[in-house]
Order: C-alpha cells, then structure tokens, then sequence
C-alpha cells in the first residue's frame, strides 16, 4: 500500500489497435495488482473513450496517435488519454439525455451511451484542451482493501 | 465474425463465436446477423455465453440486428456473461429484451408458455 505505479501505452486512432490497446492496458493492470473485478469496468470505460477519439477526434479517414497513461496508487487509478484530434464540441464531454428504453421498436436508440457509460463507471472525468491536445482524465476510485503485494 | 444458427421447436438459436462485439466487430456482426435472420422463424434466441465484452458499438449492433427482424418477430438473448450483462443494465438495454439464463432454458422456457 502507498505505492504507486506508472506506465505509458500509445495506440493509432484506429478500431483494431484500440481492441489491442486495451488488451495490453487490462494486463498491465491486473499485473499491478488492480482487482479483477475492477478491470472490466474500467476496459470498458477507457474503451468507450478511445472509441470516441476514434470516431470524432479522427473522424473519417484520418487517424492520428494516443496516449494512454495510467497512474494506479492504492486507492485510485487515473487513465489519461492524450490526442491531437479534434477538440470536444464546446470543450467538454457532452451532458445529453440518457438513450430512452420506452419508445416504439423502430425507434430505439442505436448509440448516445457512450459518455453515460463513462460516467457511470468513473467516479470523476477531467477534460482540459491545450494547444493541439485534448487530455481526458479518466478518475476511478479504489474501494480501501489491501492489493496484491509487488514482488521486487 | 463467425455465427451459427440451429432451429429448434420453432426457435432459432444464433451463437456468437467471438469473445468480444465492439468498435472493431460491431459492423461485421450486425452483417452476419443480417444474413443468418434474413429468412427463418419468428422467434429468435441470440446466445452470448461465448461473449465476454460488449461496448456501447456492440450494444447498438445487437438492438439493430432486433430492430431488422421487423415488427412481427423477436429477439430473446440468452447466456449473458456478467460484464455484458452489467452493460445491458447499465444503459437499460436490458427492458427491451427478454433475457434468458442460457440457450437450453430459452428453449424450455418456450415450451412451457
């Protein structure tokens, strides 16, 4: 307890290199000693992120670099994801209505749960634009229990 | 992304074989989808026990692919993993389906209604 680690991964903002980001991100976490039933909440969540970036800070063809740095203490984890994207709209994350449930079949919502997804899952979001560089900070709040001991 | 279909007391059963529908699969599955329902019963069952990852593309693909049958037929899912559960859950996805524990008790539950 009281330690803390740090690591760098970059992927290209593109579908596929995410699916193997995120796979080598869920590795090196649990090797840090994240529970395991921390860790699809927050692949998720930093998936849903990186889909964004994918799709609206690269939008069509282009495709440009992310970095992903975690910082994982005792009792908290931040993933910050870095581009040179476009900005978010408004420069901040979206605050839309949740996708409704109760409508008619054809009119049931095929997407808009991305942002509530990362909400849900994160117990704070940062978003800072500077320069040509959008920072999202992914906070994740670890419930107080001892962690797996790293060997040396 | 690989699928398989069975027809059993009139429900067709659609597994997916893949551990993940997400960003990179969401298009490729709502494709095959498209193409194993295309004809076949009113009923269908679509199996995810062998799913251990959705995100909100997959998510999106799989209401499509229910939207697609058209208003005279439905889609149950069956076999939900936890963490693809708590996605349904979490975005209430989970009220317009009927959720089935597994594939064998989607078919049972059929025969008892």
């Amino acid at each position: 307890m009281g330690s803390s680690h740090q690591f760098t991964l970059r992927c290209r903002a593109e579908a596929d290199a995410v699916r193997q980001a995120l796979s080598e991100l869920r590795s090196a976490l649990s090797k840090l000693g994240l529970s395991e039933d921390r860790l699809p909440g927050v692949e998720l969540a930093v998936a849903e992120a990186l889909n964004n970036i994918v799709e609206h800070a690269f939008p069509g063809e282009k495709t440009g670099d992310v970095r992903i740095d975690a910082a994982l203490s005792g009792k908290h984890l931040c993933v910050t994801l870095i581009d040179t994207g476009r900005p978010l709209p408004n420069g901040r994350p979206p605050v839309e209505k949740r996708p409704n449930p109760d409508v008619e079949r054809q009119d049931l919502p095929e997407g808009g749960f991305g942002w509530h997804l990362i909400r849900d899952l994160t117990d704070l979001i940062a978003y800072t634009r500077a320069g040509e560089e959008n920072r999202l900070q992914l906070h994740f709040g670890l419930p107080d229990r001892p962690e797996k001991q790293q060997t040396p | 992304m690989e699928l398989s279909s069975t027809t059993e007391n009139g429900i067709q059963l659609v597994g997916v074989h893949a551990k993940r529908i997400d960003a990179a699969s969401a298009v490729q599955f709502k494709d095959a989808m498209r193409q194993e329902t295309e004809t076949g019963p009113a009923h269908v069952v679509l199996d995810l026990s062998n799913v251990d990852f959705i995100d909100s593309s997959g998510l999106g693909a799989i209401v499509a692919s229910m939207k697609h049958l058209g208003g005279g037929r439905r889609m149950d899912l069956a076999g939900m993993t936890p963490d693809v559960d708590k996605v349904f859950r979490l975005t209430r996805m989970d009220k317009i389906f009927t959720i089935h524990a597994s594939a064998s008790k989607a078919l049972t539950a059929r025969k008892a209604g």
